[in-house]
């Protein structure tokens, strides 16, 4: 059997193991049209469900005819508040300790929210009956802002009047709905109060909305016979759903299936559930047939979750020569009609207290005030862990202003406060403990790669032309350091409806030496099909194209908590690399037994194991395999499987030095962006072609949000973007082509050193297209302006500093 | 985004198209490329039970160059704009233009026709063709007639045309001299912030004739008369092109939406008009 070893570095390069830039598995099937998405899903019989939304912000729900809708011809049911009730799901919790109306229980919160549910046998009836059912509102005074919110008598919530108490502590005012604190406030007021410097400043972090591809839906299939709940869905926590549904529907768990096919990405928006969800399954259950319900864009965007939508004020002390001591941040949260932010759940501002950065701040003081007003609920994480892009966005601005107020270089302030690499562990003033990191030689390499004091000094130069009116052009350089914390996370303090954050990984290898590998994540795009087999590949020896990955159906995949904050290869990736070596360990054994050789004798090789010091005897991975199934060894069960459920030690801190060069004309407010230098240390890199396809995607989005792309409501609360016209998704044409470096500082906790990715650029990016564009005016005395930055928006800031004459 | 139920016919004339629409009078539309109509009735904003497409007329598709007569059949596509090169050495400002509507997907089935038709205020053909000084021929049942493109448009959406007539043909002599196509948009597929539609003839060294449209900065596209006339027997110099986009800010009345105040789009206004009479004048 044992024929002439090929070297060893061909046999690790034919694994396709980690570190290698594998092509992605999934891409065939996708490029091909091949992908099997949620609207994909058709069954015999299936009904189709569509919603009366309300066209109002803030309305009292005074009567709903159905009568019209229920003679057109295919309707089979309407559904509303009062259908549910008897069930209870008329209201359902939300992932925030709050409660969310399935459908308008006598009145509605927002613009977009569901009134009833149109149950008919084809998509284009369900449509017409929709525009048949006659609503009688009756307007109520709407509130779009937060702080508005807190001195009006208007009740936005009615079902809470009088509860002083919410789920995270007192409620201060009838639209409050909460107040975190974390830091110590005296000894940081202390340290303002005696700072030699101390810079303040106001920035709104405006709405937006993750807006994948692919919008939302459902379907649901409630089999009587046997009693069995199947929900094909939009879900990025599958096993979440399946849980959180039985406990609202009183079917038992094992009953319930719940599928995440192929996700056309998420982004956070996807996190939570929502009454398409649950008037799917209610209508199944009711009609006894499978009932679809797929949103358009314009309801995605309208009424599923936003993201962000922070008021932030900070103030950063230091002293003269830079050296920061102190920082203060408040922030008012608007968080629409119903807290339905998606965070773990001792923490309702997710993890805002990571808004030190990446800087040595000896103490701080962090309070988030959640307030309710008539706009759309949600406050997802996009593309990032728990709002830790509004936290880096904010440490990022108050960075940049205090430079301009000791009159520094903003790259010289960063470079002096950075955590030292010696200080790692390092536990931050807001309670953190970050796990690793060498900021200095990222920066030093990022400020070399792009010629720093080269920009600068054409930029001085540029200022100086369009003083002489020799150009209407103007430069500015961002700068961004960003530090994430991903993998939620710890169970000790991470839970979602107390479900603790572990995640989860089972194997099976089969007895020809392939296997199959499941997981409790959901890739949606990510591309898990590919990373997870390249684990398993070097902690097994199995090549990766013999091992498949399958995520997401509650009936065969191991429990585990889903797929956002880059948690999946921080949390999922880390059980998987641990069942690859339960696996190997009984490999080892197996393998001893074959070579008549002590289990201390022999060791793993790359894709076998070796006689210690006789290399030419060895068993193979598929030699090991086939005799496990098909061998009687003493002492060991047949098979070769291993499940492994890994709950992190502590969160991973991925870091990064972005810089982008921009290009501004004045007098149309145009932005062109010259170049964009993203520096990634994401720990141990898994593959580097889908590392970089991650970078460019969380960089576009970051260039969207940053430039323009933005939920807006009128002072009535109507949704000003609810189409791709006005909401802003840039194209390849409006897209830089970016420069991707990286160090490698791995995670010194994580059983491969990997610690997350996909979410960095998008946290990292943000602050830095927003830094540069003010950068270009700060020569002209601007300090701060909100994003986004769109053209008019940038002529503003030009025209507000008298640069068009 | 579902439209409601909707009868499609497809006729293989103008005189069949004509018949339909004569027949279900304010029920029926006809369709063209369809970038318009079919998102308002998917939104249904536009409730259309009789819905006639013109992809089969043949006698509306085609470039015809006679002389220096062009005439554009109403189902030529943008795309076919871009594509014909005798157009673009006859009339090198249609290939500008089309190239900064929306992306390539979108030109292979917009056309002209539609363009012209609707009435949109956002689209680019209209300003364009009142540049140009087209003509648009329509066909009705009584035959066809003749209108100028500068008084095809009334307000938004509202044209010369009657319900029961087709526009088929838009015609214009080969413009001469210097031309340029300026548009400031927010990103690709969006409309424009504003647009300027700038061609010029140079003689002796100064401009002899010049004609200036703008689009999306009122309810209808703006040809300014005035803003070219300021520019006549002047060498196009930085007080001429002051004047002339002084005198466009006469005849536009922008409002305010997602791209921005009114202040923002008559200064955008005048930067894009600025630099599309520096362009043209370059290649007068």
């Amino acid at each position: 059997m044992n024929d002439m070893a090929p070297d060893r570095e061909n046999r690790a390069a034919g694994l396709k193991g980690m570190g290698c830039s594998r092509k992605r598995v999934e891409d065939v099937r996708f490029t091909q049209g091949k992908g099997n998405y949620v609207d994909d899903v058709k069954l015999p019989g299936m009904l189709h469900g569509d919603f009366v939304r309300s066209p109002y912000a803030h309305a009292r729900v005074k009567n709903i005819d159905i009568s019209k809708a229920m003679e057109l011809d295919g309707v089979v049911a309407v559904l509303t508040a009062k259908d549910l009730e008897p069930l209870g799901l008329h209201w359902m919790p939300t992932l925030a300790g709050d409660k969310q109306m399935v459908l308008a229980d006598g009145k509605v919160l927002f613009q977009g929210q569901e009134v009833a549910f149109v149950v008919a046998r084809d998509r284009y009836v369900a449509a017409d009956a929709v525009e048949l059912v006659e609503v009688e509102y009756e307007e109520l005074p709407v509130i779009t802002n937060p702080f508005e919110a807190l001195q009006s008598d208007v009740v936005l919530r009615e079902d809470l009047e009088g509860q002083t108490e919410g789920a995270h502590g007192p409620r201060k005012h009838h639209n409050h709905i909460f107040t975190w604190e974390q830091g110590d406030e005296a000894a940081t007021n202390e340290v303002m109060d005696n700072a030699e410097v101390v810079a303040e400043e106001e920035m709104y972090y405006h709405r937006t909305h993750p807006c994948p591809l692919e919008t939302c839906g459902a379907v649901a299939s409630m089999d009587k016979v046997n009693g069995k709940l199947t929900v094909w869905g939009t879900f990025q926590a599958p096993h979440v759903v399946r849980t959180v549904a039985s406990l609202l529907s009183g079917i038992e768990e094992h009953n319930i299936r719940v599928i995440s096919p192929d996700i056309g990405g998420g982004f956070g928006n996807k996190v939570g559930v929502y009454p398409g969800y649950v008037c799917s399954i209610v209508a199944s259950i009711v009609t006894g047939v499978p009932v679809k319900w797929i949103e358009d864009r314009m309801e995605n965007l309208m009424s599923t979750a936003f993201a962000r939508d922070y008021w932030m004020k900070g103030r950063i002390s230091a002293t003269k020569d830079g050296k920061i001591t102190g920082l203060h941040c408040h922030v008012t949260a608007d968080h629409g009609g119903f807290d339905a932010c998606a965070d773990p759940t001792k923490f309702p501002a997710g993890f805002m207290n990571i808004c030190t950065g990446s800087y040595d701040i000896p103490v701080a003081y962090l309070a988030v005030d959640g307030v309710y007003t008539n706009k759309a609920p949600g406050g997802v994480s996009y593309r990032c862990s728990f709002r830790v892009t509004e936290a880096v966005y904010f440490i990022e601005r108050m960075i940049e202003v205090l430079a301009i107020e000791l009159g520094m270089d903003a790259a010289e302030l960063r470079r002096i406060n950075f955590i030292r690499k010696d200080q790692f562990p390092y536990k931050a003033a807001l309670g953190w403990e970050y796990d690793s990191g060498d900021y200095h030689t990222a920066w030093d390499k990022a400020m070399k790669a792009v010629d720093y004091d080269g920009l600068r000094k054409e930029q001085a130069e540029r200022v100086e032309a369009f003083k002489r009116g020799e150009t209407r052009s103007l430069m500015g350089i961002g700068l961004t350091f960003f530090t994430e914390i991903v993998g939620a996370g710890p169970v000790k303090n991470c839970d979602i409806l107390g479900m603790g954050m572990f995640d989860s990984c089972e194997i099976r290898i089969h007895p020809t030496g392939s296997a199959i590998a499941r997981l409790g994540t959901i890739s949606q795009g990510q591309g898990h099909a590919t990373t997870f087999a390249q684990i398993l590949a070097t902690e097994t020896g199995i090549p990766a194209d013999s091992i498949t990955i399958e995520e997401g159906d509650t009936d065969t995949a191991p429990y585990g908590l889903g797929t956002y904050g880059s948690r999946s290869t921080p949390v999922a990736g880390a059980a998987t690399a641990l069942a690859g070596r339960k696996i190997r360990a009984k490999a080892q054994m197996i393998a001893a037994y074959l070579l008549e050789v002590h289990d201390d004798d022999v060791e793993f090789d790359v894709d076998r194991f070796v006689v210690k010091g006789a290399p030419e005897r060895f068993k193979t991975m598929k030699e090991i395999a086939y005799a496990a199934y098909n061998q009687a060894i003493p002492g060991i069960e047949p098979g070769l499987e291993a499940v492994s459920y890994y709950d992190p030690p502590n969160m991973t801190y991925p870091f990064g030095a972005y810089v982008c060069v921009m290009d501004i004309d004045v007098d149309t407010g145009v932005p062109t962006i010259r170049r964009f230098y993203a520096l990634d240390d994401c720990g141990t890199r898994i593959n580097p072609m889908i590392i970089e396809g991650q970078v460019h995607g969380g960089l576009t989005e970051a260039l969207a949000v940053a430039l323009g792309q933005e939920i807006a409501y009128d002072d009535l609360g109507n949704v000003k973007t609810g189409t791709l016209m006005d909401f802003f998704l840039p194209t390849m044409v409006e897209v830089p082509n970016y420069e991707t470096d990286h160090t490698v500082t791995p995670s010194p906790h994580h059983p491969i050193g990997a610690k997350g990715v996909g979410e960095s650029p998008h946290v990292g990016g943000v602050p830095c297209f927003s830094n540069a564009i003010q950068d270009a005016f700060r020569p002209f005395g601007l300090r701060h302006t909100n994003m986004p930055h769109d053209h008019w928006r940038i002529w503003k800031t030009a025209n507000d500093l008298g640069l068009h004459g | 985004m579902i439209p409601a139920a909707f009868d499609y016919y497809r006729p293989s004339d103008i005189a069949g198209a004509i018949a339909l629409l004569q027949e279900h009078g304010d029920d029926a539309r006809v369709i063209a490329g369809g970038h318009s109509l079919i998102p308002m009735m998917k939104l249904r904003m536009a409730e259309v039970p009789h819905l006639i497409d013109l992809q089969d007329i043949a006698s509306l598709k085609g470039i015809t160059i006679s002389g220096e007569r062009i005439t554009l059949g109403a189902m030529v596509t943008q795309h076919e704009l871009i594509d014909s090169a005798e157009l673009a050495a006859k009339a090198p400002i249609l290939r500008e233009a089309a190239l900064q509507i929306a992306d390539p997907q979108v030109r292979y089935m917009g056309t002209v026709g539609g363009n012209v038709a609707n009435g949109d205020p956002g689209n680019d053909m209209p300003g364009l063709m009142q540049c140009l000084d087209a003509d648009i021929t329509l066909t009705g049942p009584d035959g066809s007639r003749t209108v100028a493109a500068r008084d095809y448009y009334e307000a938004a959406y509202m044209t010369d045309r009657e319900d029961d007539e087709i526009l088929v043909t838009v015609s214009f002599d080969a413009p001469k001299g210097g031309y340029a196509y300026e548009k400031q948009k927010r990103k690709i597929g969006d409309y424009a912030t504003a647009a300027a539609a700038v061609q010029l003839v140079k003689e002796g060294g100064s401009v002899a004739s010049a004609s200036i449209a703008m689009t999306n900065l009122s309810d209808t596209p703006v040809w300014s008369e005035a803003a070219g006339a300021a520019l006549v027997g002047t060498a196009c110099d930085a007080d001429a092109v002051k004047s002339a986009v002084a005198a466009m800010l006469n005849d536009i009345d922008p409002t305010e939406d997602n791209r921005g105040p009114v202040a923002f789009k008559r200064h955008a206004a005048g930067i894009v008009l600025a630099r599309a009479i520096t362009r043209a004048w370059d290649r007068a």
